[in-house]
């Protein structure tokens, strides 16, 4: 709303700005609850990556090294990535892609939320259980796989993870603005699996064939394993602003597309 | 933007009796389908108005434009005086719409709770469930819910808000009789406390039992507005059913009767007046059975208004 019109209206219709950030709250609080209690969410976002991590990490590969870092430590990196990644796709493009086509957008739409509470609300969601994931990565590797970090590292690199939740929160939004209520989750899967492959999140990026490794230079969550692997010491030595940069890339471009969805959605353009 | 909210005020002070919603010469298409055609209809404040019509007339359309969840091709659509769209118009609506899916693992109280917070002054939660009846399920997660509990909780998140217009987008669909009764009364009392409510049904009964007024659209036009007494004049008489030797071509010489078909064993007459039809009925075929007489409802008041605009009427 523009200032002109801001200052004339009726002040006994506008929020204050707690009421505005309780509602904010509220909005993420209940987006949490909601999807704790989906199992097939909780179950596949945070139960594949640990899964994939006890296999080849603690069972197959505990006592290998990939350059100076054991395998353990090295996979949290990556397969922390990966469940960043599922954690942000599943929890903003399903929801919303359900929410758009069935209805119930609209319903919260037609009342006086803010719409932008919807989304926070959701990017939250995703974030929330990125930390969740990626902490439970840090639990095993330490109990199991004899995996020592200083604490400070850890937390860089919980909160280098959890950051790069953003990117692929956004690229969910996007994808639910465009795919079908029903679809979503089988659109999430092939852009999900296939990207994570060829990012090196499975196959540490150096046994990655030749063309995939160069495809994965475009990828972002190549970029953002990179930084997780950085602060282990195992990264490329690329410099970590390169990383940054595509990731923020990224992000605006996803967000670019996610707003012509919302204003498809809207029946009209602003401007 | 100015002008819009100079307006806002302007309703808010006067009296009753001013227009709170409308569409004014508003067409709405849909790709190549004409949902609305130029249609002109006013909501005033403290009324109950309901569009009555038959699935797929464009009612729904109507309510989505008053909302501004979707935009009119042509003309314009106004709520308290402003657009739609204008968020403070929001903060004093509320919708009940049809809805696919709903988020299943939230508590009837957690949606209800999350809704009102979007208010400023919302009902208490407990007035909320009572109103709706839902006092014994607030616990309930909405995924466990029947299908009638499912629209008492998507009706208790339209009116959490105190909101001063409501819009009910078929709201009944799916209540079984008494819980439909319920919340006619509920509805009644909204409007006694001085709130507007358009309504959409295709249950002529419930227009007639709630209206102050009834617009009947049909494909996209609406073709008939007024009281529920005026919508039933418009044809006025008595429908009598029997079943009976007469031909329908013999029924139909019979002076006073507007119209007789074969309605499977029986016959159905249409005639202004009922006795002088029957006293000749009965003269004439003494062997005349299954006698039923009743005044022509808001149903073939409907019928009727329906089938001469379409084409398409049932034979």
């Amino acid at each position: 709303m523009s200032t002109a019109a801001a200052a004339l209206s009726n002040t006994q219709l506008d929020r204050s700005i707690r009421h505005t950030v309780t509602i904010y709250l509220k909005e993420a609080k209940y987006e949490f609850l909601k999807s704790l209690r989906l199992r097939v969410y909780t179950l596949s976002v945070i139960s594949f990556p640990l899964m994939f991590y006890v296999l080849f990490g603690l069972v197959l590969n505990a006592k290998e090294m990939i350059g100076a870092t054991g395998v353990p430590t090295y996979l949290i990196a990556t397969y922390g990535t990966f469940g960043v990644m599922g954690a942000s796709l599943f929890g903003t493009a399903s929801g919303l892609a359900a929410d758009r086509g069935l209805g119930w957008l609209q319903v919260k739409r037609a009342s006086p939320m803010p719409p932008f509470a919807y989304f926070t609300a959701k990017v939250f969601l995703s974030m929330i259980f990125s930390a969740i994931v990626v902490s439970l990565l840090l639990v095993l590797g330490i109990s199991f796989g004899g995996v020592r970090l200083p604490l400070a590292e850890m937390a860089k690199l919980l909160g280098t993870l959890v950051a790069g939740s953003l990117p692929f929160s956004a690229m969910g939004l996007a994808i639910g603005y465009f795919a079908g209520p029903n679809s979503a989750p089988a659109a999430i899967n092939l852009i999900y699996l296939p990207l994570s492959f060829c990012s090196g999140l499975w196959v540490p990026y150096m046994f990655l064939p030749k063309l995939v490794r160069q495809i994965a230079l475009a990828l972002p969550p190549y970029h953002l394993s990179q930084l997780a692997l950085g602060i282990v010491g195992a990264g490329r030595h690329e410099p970590a602003a390169t990383h940054w940069e595509v990731l923020l890339a990224f992000t605006l471009i996803c967000l670019g597309v996610a707003r012509i969805g919302f204003q498809r959605d809207q029946g009209k353009l602003y401007g | 933007m100015i002008a819009t909210l100079q307006e806002t005020q302007g309703i808010q002070q006067a009296s009753s009796g001013a227009v709170v919603a409308s569409l004014e010469g508003v067409s709405k298409n849909y790709g190549e389908v004409r949902a609305l055609r130029n249609v002109n209809f006013t909501v005033g404040a403290g009324q109950v108005v309901a569009l009555l019509g038959p699935n797929g007339a464009g009612k729904t359309t109507a309510v989505k434009l008053l909302l501004g969840l979707i935009q009119p091709n042509f003309g314009k659509t106004r709520v308290f005086g402003g657009d739609p769209t204008n968020p403070q118009n929001r903060m004093r609506t509320g919708a009940m719409l049809q809805v696919g899916k709903v988020p299943e693992t939230l508590r009837v109280r957690e949606h209800i709770d999350l809704f009102s917070s979007y208010y400023l002054k919302p009902l208490p939660l407990e007035e909320v469930l009572a109103a709706a009846g839902l006092e014994k399920l607030r616990e309930r997660k909405f995924g466990d819910l029947s299908g009638g509990q499912r629209q008492r909780t998507l009706f208790a998140l339209a009116i959490c808000g105190n909101p001063d217009l409501l819009f009910l987008d078929e709201p009944t669909v799916g209540l079984d009789v008494e819980a439909r009764r319920a919340l006619w009364e509920e509805i009644r009392r909204l409007v006694e406390r001085g709130k507007t409510v358009l309504l959409t049904t295709h249950y002529l009964e419930e227009a007639d039992a709630l209206a102050d007024r009834i617009a009947v659209i049909n494909q996209g036009e609406i073709i008939a507005e007024g009281t529920p007494a005026e919508i039933k004049s418009q044809t006025s008489g008595k429908r009598i059913r029997c079943i009976t030797k007469l031909s329908v071509a013999a029924l139909l010489q019979i002076p006073g009767v507007s119209s007789a078909k074969q309605d499977r064993e029986a016959v159905e007459i249409h005639a202004a007046e009922a006795e002088p039809v029957l006293r000749i009925l009965l003269m004439r075929d003494p062997s005349l059975s299954g006698l039923e007489i009743a005044s022509a409802g808001l149903e073939e008041a409907f019928l009727a208004l329906t089938q001469d605009n379409g084409q398409n009427g049932n034979h």
